[in-house]
């Protein structure tokens, strides 16, 4: 079986690795690189669980093919943290306790740091819009909804 | 939500929980996390007919396929009989059935039923040899519905089945089982009522729609024995059963288990399992098998579809004078559908003395359902639930005094035989009748509606295991699985005994073969049942560090008493000894310490839930936006409330995407056309409102903290409670779920004939 040589910055590191004909950038991440802080809730594109950051897009990796990275840079959950230092929005989810099983919870993150990213004050409602593609089978969004705007709120503040 | 009970430290406060950062980092292992070297990968071929003999299977060309290790099929698995069968803790397992919902033998009896399975070293050739297997079917009528199935002559699933309760022949029907509750005179009852109404209803099959899909990874040895790693709601039930089909005994197996991306009940059986063990054997290495959501869809869960009548009668004061319910539940391909607790709970808030219940078990060829929390209540109570609201609007009556009218407590008598001990029924209705939300203006097209719920709650059988560190912290080991936050529960009771900080405990949940057997996470019973094994562990642990210190200075353990993490001595003669300076001295003084406990816990505190819902209705397009949602809930205490504010939240969210959108659909071909979440739609952020939570706190006297479970009496209602809302905002009542717009359209045009 032919296999493609990518070389792409993951979570701010150079990273290379051989993908197999038609594998995802979801599986790729998982059995190839190691990431598996990426879920897989559908490989159809209908969950966000697989959510990364593409060059500032929030995708679905499970949509996408290895090779399609080659020169592009992206972030997932296991880069949110810098050093020891918790992401904001991951504080607020463990202090929100936005999580319950936590199988959502890598693609909610990084959707939300997305969002943030873009829009650091962001209402409700835009909150709601924004991770309206991750489904969350556990919590009813509440906790996640508020968690988000409350990281929100602390990232300002420290602007 | 009510205030933190102030005679705890721990209890009732809310930390961040013990396993929160491996999950906020990525670095939490989920099923289909794990990877061995050497590991092959499987994949399950599976019927795509409802309902065929197969008439043969050949798999010689899929072996010579490069990279394909090991093939199994149902003939590789032993035969097991009827009369083997158990109590797993949601309701009792048929191993036969069991086995051939694992792998079928002659017949298949839904699509998706697996009939062979494939080990090979990529995905790749492992899905060629699937194709490469050649079976041939010989198609069978099928029946989907419960309807279809109760016709006469209608084709039959099992040549052996017989309607318990009812008749003995083998063969001749698709039901069951038949159950009964009767009390009082019916017609005399009937004949009381100034007002009567009479509907029927039908809900269709709703999957738990957990994100995460089964995975496994099974590792056999050369000695006969496996170790299976799995995500489940309870790795005891996971090696009891595997070892069952295998025919194999439960201690061959040692189950490790995964951090679980939720159940919800759906994860209380195999499927997986002993195809990954048994491909592992044949190929000799370690085998992964992960479902997809497709195979999730077709293959596992869900929960009936149904048809349900219901009766009232009430005299004009509300009292209600007599009630019938008539109960028909699909059970999929085998046996075993939640109508009996669909029966128990149907009408058990309510004190009636006139009543017959009736339900059926009707097995259709649909995948075997699996326990959806509140297992068989949800559907129940839509009937039940919204009848009573239309008895209370015909009478007049705010349907929340209609309920406090008939409400039970303590030493009334359930429907289904047992006299409640305290519950918190009326303090739920009593909460949401205070709350704000019930007073807040409506505005055109929105309505309200309320709907109250049961559900009984389970005890069975735990273990926990406490061991002090000799740096004065403490683990506490247990065999439950953790699919909400119970580990930090588990860990505040025992920061309450033990009087130390909450985070110098780490609350571990243990394979099969480090903590005692353990049922299942299920039931809403591991902060009250596991939490009971720890308090016990803890208490004898407690004893142990006093006579330790009682060693050190002594004196009689008479003489030391507990107190914030240290002994003291009662006339102080002594200065107090730390548990961190106990530990440290432990190898003098006797040892480790450590206890273990065990509970097979009896004195369960039974659930109610009050919701209140707002909608607003589009007249055009038939679309129904939640605009408020309000659930009270007794949770007798909650030891970590932001978790139960959770669950509450979580089975709200759950029961309106099950009133509002979600179904199983099947084409002409038996085959379910919407297994991927675009089609069978659950609800997004975008859909839902903020849900407001009240915790009642109406203590369960038989646990040491008053714990009642709170898993699952929040999905009970929901549906009834959008229902009456609906109904309040549009004058119609709709009998079918889901309420899709289609539907709402229809009956609004209904409205202008
Ligand atoms: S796995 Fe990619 S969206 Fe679900
Ligand atoms: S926490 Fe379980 S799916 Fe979101």
């Amino acid at each position: 079986m032919s296999r493609t040589h990518v070389t792409c910055t993951i979570n701010g590191d150079e990273v290379e690795f051989l993908a197999f004909d038609g594998q995802t950038l979801l599986d790729a991440l998982r059995d190839e690189v190691q990431l598996i802080g990426v879920k897989e809730g559908c490989s159809t594109g209908d969950c966000g669980a697989c959510s990364v950051i593409l060059d500032d897009m929030l995708t679905c990796s499970c949509l996408v093919f290895a090779p399609e990275v080659e020169g592009r840079s992206l972030t997932t959950v296991e880069g949110l943290a810098e050093g020891d230092q918790l992401h904001p929005l991951q504080q607020s989810f463990l202090e929100g306790a936005a999580l319950q099983c936590g199988i959502c919870t890598p693609g909610f993150l990084v959707a939300a740091k997305s969002l943030l990213d873009k829009n650091p004050d962001p209402t409700e409602e835009e909150v709601r819009y924004a991770v309206a593609g991750n489904l969350c089978r556990c919590t009813g969004y509440d906790k996640i909804v508020r968690s988000i705007l409350s990281a929100a709120a602390d990232i300002r503040e420290t602007m | 939500m009510t205030t933190t009970q102030p005679e705890y430290k721990w209890v009732g406060t809310r930390p961040v929980r013990h396993d929160g950062l491996d999950k906020v980092t990525g670095r939490a292992r989920y099923g289909a996390d794990l990877a061995l070297p050497g590991m092959l990968v499987g994949v399950v071929v599976r019927s795509p007919h409802p309902h065929a003999n197969i008439v043969s299977i050949d798999t010689s060309r899929a072996e010579l396929i490069d990279g394909v290790k090991a093939i199994v099929v149902g003939a590789d698995f032993p035969v097991i009989g009827h009369d083997d069968s158990a109590d797993a803790g949601e309701g009792v397992v048929d191993y036969r059935d069991l086995s051939r919902n694992v792998i079928a033998r002659d017949k298949v009896l839904y699509e998706g039923h697996p009939v062979a399975a494939i080990a090979a070293t990529s995905s790749t050739a492992a899905r060629m040899a699937a194709e490469a297997i050649e079976i041939q079917y010989e198609t069978l009528p099928y029946v989907l519905t419960v309807d279809e199935a109760m016709a006469e002559n209608a084709p039959i699933l099992h040549d052996d089945l017989i309607t318990k309760g009812v008749s003995t022949s083998m063969g001749e029907t698709n039901i069951a089982s038949r159950e009964l509750h009767e009390g009082g005179d019916l017609d005399a009852g009937f004949a009381q009522a100034d007002v009567v109404v009479e509907r029927e209803f039908t809900t269709k099959a709703v999957h738990q729609g957990y994100i995460e899909p089964h995975a496994v990874v099974a590792d056999t040895g050369e000695d006969g024995r496996s170790v299976v790693w799995c995500s489940s709601q309870g790795h005891f039930l996971v090696r009891t059963q595997t070892a069952k089909v295998l025919g194999w005994e439960p201690s061959q197996i040692k189950v490790i288990p995964a951090e679980i991306g939720g159940g919800f009940g759906g994860k209380t059986t195999i499927y997986l399992e002993p195809l990954a063990v048994m491909l592992s054997a044949k190929a000799g290495r370690p085998v992964k098998l992960v479902m997809s959501r497709d195979e999730v869809f077709r293959a596992s869960g869900p929960t009936s579809a149904t048809r349900i009548r219901v009766k009232i009668g009430a005299d004009k004061d509300g009292k209600i004078t007599a009630a019938q319910a008539w109960l028909a539940y699909t059970a999929g391909a085998f046996k075993g559908s939640p109508v009996g607790p669909g029966c128990d709970c149907i009408l058990t808030p309510y004190v009636i003395e006139n009543f017959l219940i009736e339900g059926y078990d009707v097995v259709t060829n649909t995948a075997k359902v699996t326990a959806y929390r509140a297992p068989g209540a949800p559907m129940a109570a839509f009937a039940s639930e919204t009848v009573l609201d239309e008895i209370a609007d015909e009478l007049g009556i705010d349907p929340i005094d209609l309920r406090l009218r008939n409400a039970v407590k303590e030493g009334a008598r359930a429907v289904y035989g047992p006299k409640f001990r305290r519950v918190g029924f009326i303090e739920t209705l009593e909460a949401i009748k205070d709350h704000p939300h019930y007073k807040t203006p409506l505005g055109p097209n929105q309505g309200r509606g309320i709907a109250s719920g049961f559900w009984f709650n389970g005890g069975l059988e735990s273990s926990a295991t406490v061991n002090i560190n000799e740096d004065g912290t403490a683990v506490v080991v247990t065999g439950s699985p953790d699919i909400g936050g119970s580990r930090a529960a588990m860990a505040q009771m025992a920061a309450e005994e033990l009087g130390i900080d909450v985070y110098r405990i780490r609350p571990v949940v243990a394979d099969t073969e480090s903590v005692g057997f353990t049922d299942v996470t299920g039931g809403s019973r591991v902060t009250f049942a596991t939490g009971m094994a720890v308090v016990e562990a803890c208490r004898k642990v407690v004893g142990l560090l006093s006579e330790r210190a009682a060693k050190v200075w002594g004196v009689d353990q008479s003489e030391v008493e507990w107190v914030d993490g240290q002994a003291q001595h009662v006339l102080g003669a002594h200065s107090p000894l730390t548990i961190e300076e106990i530990a440290d001295g432990a190898a003098d003084t006797g040892g480790p310490v450590t206890a273990s406990a065990a509970v097979n816990a009896r004195g369960v505190g039974m659930a109610f839930s009050t919701q209140l819902c707002d909608v607003e209705v589009d007249t055009e397009t038939g679309a129904v936006k939640i605009l408020r949602y309000t659930t009270a809930q007794d949770a007798g205490r909650a030891i970590h409330p932001s978790y139960v504010e959770g669950q509450m939240q979580g089975g709200v969210a759950q029961g309106i995407g099950w009133a509002l959108n979600e179904e199983y659909i099947y084409n002409n071909d038996g085959v379910m056309e919407n297994p991927g979440f675009l089609d069978y739609r659950i609800p997004v952020a975008s859909d839902l409102p903020m849900i407001d939570t009240v915790i009642v706190e109406v203590p369960n006297p038989n646990h040491p903290y008053g714990v009642r479970g709170v898993g699952e009496v929040g999905i009970v209602p929901p549906m009834a409670a959008v229902a009456n809302a609906i109904s309040d905002a549009t004058g119609k009542r709709i009998t079918d779920l889901p309420m899709s717009p289609t539907r709402i359209v229809k009956a609004l045009m209904d409205n202008e004939d």
